[in-house]
């Protein structure tokens, strides 16, 4: 059975979200990456359980997005006939696999967070408090999967890279992207793929000083409660919750965030919850492996000078 | 110049928070090019997806200002998932002549928010998802809007018909007036059954099993006199996370 991946790239370099990709997909068959690129990009994938790469060079997932990047998808399927597909589930990865599964006549599964060998797909619904497994009944099984799921096998690998053309329709250019602006990154690693998110809420205030101190310490992202971007202390694309960002690191700091369930639902399936609020009936200690009652502007600063100490 | 716009009705019959800001948006794209009050040249309709009592939500979004409903709904349709639900919306829209279909970004119940993009492909229209704001000429019969994802902010232009998602705080929905809820008792709510359309309702994927996982129990909690920033460290120490 044939099993294709979309290889995702952050900042021109192959991102750990692939390999994780492969590893999932290696359940169910021999893996093929796809590559939206070129040649140089597809070289790049060097770990993995991946056997074959297809780079599809098209300029046009530039200029035209999701509907140029079906049009690729749908080249190397007709290519390669594989019976699952998996796709990183961003804003990108879930447009481009809904709009595959129409064209395809699929079935499609986002969010997953595991996917078995006969392609059964674990999904964590109800903001994380219910585990659904399903299947895809019809087509292909396209399945969109959190970064960050599982720990991904990267035994170095020595695929077979291939190049494919795939034209882009006239339908496909309907929307044109006329101009491109970066997300502003400030060295810290993408929240939803980061190892470590501290998130600050209500009770920084606004100052967001101590939170970031404490991530950059860790190497970690910074996430904010609603509270926090609605006040227009933090990014709006930062907000971890029901309306933001799903996150699951290995540790969760939230620093004067009350835990409402609508923020518990973006980050209760962390492996490590630890909470600091000044209040202790503040809901985020009922989910908390490790709570700190008090003033996260002491509380903070005194761990981050634990953390240098320890480094130094 | 119509406006459609687009709400898988969440499990209350509420107009979905996300919803709003596609409804406000629909307003006041047709506000800016001269209004959709009886007689001018816009429209904008509503289009819900859900159970009867959706129609609720609906007279709220007629309450902001929307001109006419069609609600589509059929107990065939009860947990249909996007796929189904792009192909209903779709076979409703290919039957009227919209020039903008504008949805909300996701329902808060089901997070795919993938329908827009499957209308778009469904329908062959440009897709323009992502909305964090929404510019319209209606007489070069054309649309520019900033794409908002995690991967920066895309500026995109396309020609009608276009399919538009649009982010939270795109704008300030309004609260419907006095005269916007007595106005919207006249209006039209266009009850439809799945039967009449063109499309094919089936199951795309199959449920295997569903099961509450235990809850997460609280663990260590440590009142902070001056050592609690230690106490986590220690803690963090220990988990062999620092």
């Amino acid at each position: 059975m044939s099993t294709v991946i979309l290889a995702e790239f952050s900042d021109g370099k192959v991102s750990k979200t692939t390999a994780e990709l492969a590893t999932l997909a290696a359940r169910t068959g021999d893996v093929t990456a796809v590559v939206l690129g070129n040649s140089q990009m597809a070289a790049q994938i060097l770990v993995g359980p991946i056997k074959k790469v297809i780079a599809v060079d098209n300029a046009d997932v530039l200029a035209y997005g999701v509907a140029a990047a079906v049009d690729a998808l749908a080249a190397v399927i007709a290519q390669e006939s594989p019976k699952v597909l998996l796709i990183a589930s961003s804003a990108f990865g879930k447009e481009l696999a809904g709009r595959l599964a129409v064209r395809t006549n699929s079935g499609l599964i986002t969010d997953a967070v595991d996917v078995a060998a006969d392609a059964t797909a674990t999904q964590l619904i109800f903001g994380g408090s219910t585990t659904v497994h399903s299947k895809v009944s019809h087509g292909i099984s396209i399945i969109t999967v959190r970064p960050n799921s599982i720990d991904p096998d990267l035994t170095p690998t020595t695929p077979e890279v291939s190049t494919l053309t795939a034209p882009t329709s006239a339908t496909s250019q309907l929307a044109k992207i006329t101009s491109t602006q970066a997300p502003v990154k400030g060295g810290r690693p993408e929240l939803t793929e980061a190892q470590i998110v501290v998130s600050g809420g209500r009770g920084t205030n606004g100052d967001f000083t101590p939170v970031e101190t404490f991530a950059d310490l860790l190497g970690g992202a910074v996430g904010a409660s609603r509270a926090a971007t609605d006040a227009g202390w933090y990014p709006h694309s930062m907000q971890v919750g029901q309306t933001g960002k799903t996150v699951s690191p290995q540790l969760y700091v939230a620093c004067g965030i009350s835990g409402a369930i609508q923020h518990r639902a973006g980050m209760q399936t962390s492996k490590v919850i630890v909470a600091i609020n000044k209040d202790p009936e503040a809901p985020i200690f009922e989910v908390a492996d490790f709570g700190v009652v008090g003033d996260l502007f002491a509380v903070l600063p005194q761990a981050s000078e634990g953390i240098k100490a320890r480094k130094s | 110049m119509n406006s459609g716009r687009l709400d898988r009705e969440g499990v209350d019959a509420v107009l979905n928070d996300l919803d709003e800001y596609a409804v406000e948006e629909a307003l006041r794209i047709a506000e800016a090019h001269g209004g959709n009050e009886e007689g001018s040249a816009h429209t904008v309709t509503l289009i819900s997806m859900g159970p009867e009592r959706a129609a609720e939500a609906i007279r709220k979004a007629l309450s902001m200002g929307a001109n006419n409903a069609i609600l589509i709904s059929d107990v065939a349709l009860a947990g249909a998932d996007a796929l189904t639900t792009s192909e209903v919306l779709a076979s409703v829209i290919k039957a009227e002549a919209f020039d903008l279909v504008i949805c909300g970004t996701e329902s808060t119940d089901a997070r795919m928010s993938v329908v827009p993009a499957m209308l778009a492909e469904r329908l062959s229209w440009a897709q323009l998802t992502f909305a964090g704001s929404v510019k319209v000429n209606p007489d070069a019969k054309s649309v520019e809007i900033t794409r908002v994802t995690e991967s920066g902010v895309d500026t995109i232009t396309a020609q009608f018909p276009a399919v538009i998602s649009v982010i939270e705080k795109i704008n300030e929905p309004r609260y419907p007036s006095f005269k916007g809820i007595m106005a919207a008792k006249k209006k039209s709510i266009e009850s439809r059954s799945a039967a009449g359309l063109a499309a094919n309702i089936s199951a795309w994927s199959d449920v295997v099993d569903a099961t509450p996982r235990p809850a997460r129990g609280a663990g260590i909690k440590v009142e902070d006199g001056g050592t609690g920033g230690d106490a986590l460290i220690t803690y963090l120490a220990e988990k062999k996370l620092v």
